[in-house]
């Protein structure tokens, strides 16, 4: 893989860890990024956002039910009242918040982006559509109760 | 003023902010907290009881958090009500904005309980145990 690739990794994944640290109260290991062929999501709930600025680019996080469950319940105790819709709206909440410290941190590199609100997708083998003719680079990450993703692709970077 | 009796109003799109942030204001003593999941069921709550604190979040559909900022800060009967802008957007840039606009402090998201509750004492000069 490109240096370039593991460089803009990892705004995401510190991103990616203080937000799922400071609000779910879990621990996520972070595994090796890599080139993702083909659209399909790695996990079964799934949140895209895109961006604009320096360079146009989509990222999205995807989760796992099994480790959806895990977070959401960590985030909301007792409060899960219909847990399809809790879990689409952690999901996206998630997402706005990862994409906002993931910027924060490109932005010290130099490369300044805007967010769009997320759009949350449901379902098995569902596809997450990010910029055509873009490397899609994917970061899985570890918790106690199962894996989940960190996807995101920017021009420049086919 | 007691802990006890502060109402706060928060509005967010996502329900799962409202539930967490509900829920921390409720672990330090706050009962009297409604809630609205965008400006215009907001301003309905604002329009028919008084407030001491409007949490608000910044990026919503329809009326964004800004300009309902914008709109409280512009009525006469809810100009003094306090605000605190919940954002997910970690700029400075935008911090100049939303205190130009009339908010009186602003949160970065994700933020610990420990943080809003020190954000809420500051701006309603109490002092919470957390």
């Amino acid at each position: 893989m490109h240096e370039d690739y593991i460089t803009l990794a990892k705004p995401f994944i510190q991103a990616t860890q203080h937000v799922i640290s400071t609000m779910a109260f879990v621990q996520a290991t972070p595994g090796k990024p890599y080139v993702k062929k083909g659209l399909t999501a790695p996990g079964d709930v799934s949140a895209i956002i895109g961006f604009t600025g320096d360079r146009n680019g989509t990222m999205a996080l995807s989760f796992t039910k099994k480790c959806a469950i895990f977070i959401l319940k960590n985030m909301l105790g007792d409060d899960i009242q219909d847990i399809v819709q809790d879990i689409k709206e952690t999901v996206g909440e998630l997402t706005n918040m990862i994409s906002g410290q993931s910027r924060a941190n490109l932005s010290q590199m130099g490369i300044n982006l805007q967010a769009s609100i997320p759009t949350i997708i449901l379902g098995d083998n569902h596809t997450i559509e990010h910029m055509k003719q873009c490397t899609i680079v994917t970061t899985p990450f570890n918790t106690s109760s199962g894996d989940f993703f960190v996807e995101f692709s920017l021009e420049q970077l086919a | 003023m007691k802990i006890g009796d502060i109402k706060i109003l928060v509005v967010d799109d996502f329900s799962t902010m409202r539930k967490i942030i509900k829920s921390m204001l409720r672990r330090v003593g706050i009962k009297s907290i409604d809630d609205a999941e965008d400006g215009k069921i907001a301003l309905s709550y604002l329009k028919s009881k008084p407030y001491n604190l409007i949490i608000l979040d910044w990026n919503m559909p329809n009326m964004s958090g800004l300009d309902l900022l914008r709109s409280i800060k512009s009525d006469e009967t809810l100009k003094n009500v306090p605000v605190l802008m919940v954002t997910s957007e970690a700029k400075e840039s935008q911090v100049i904005i939303a205190v130009q606009a009339g908010a009186s402090s602003y949160i970065v998201k994700p933020f610990t309980e420990a943080t809003l509750i020190k954000k809420l004492c500051t701006i309603l000069k109490i002092e919470v145990q957390t």
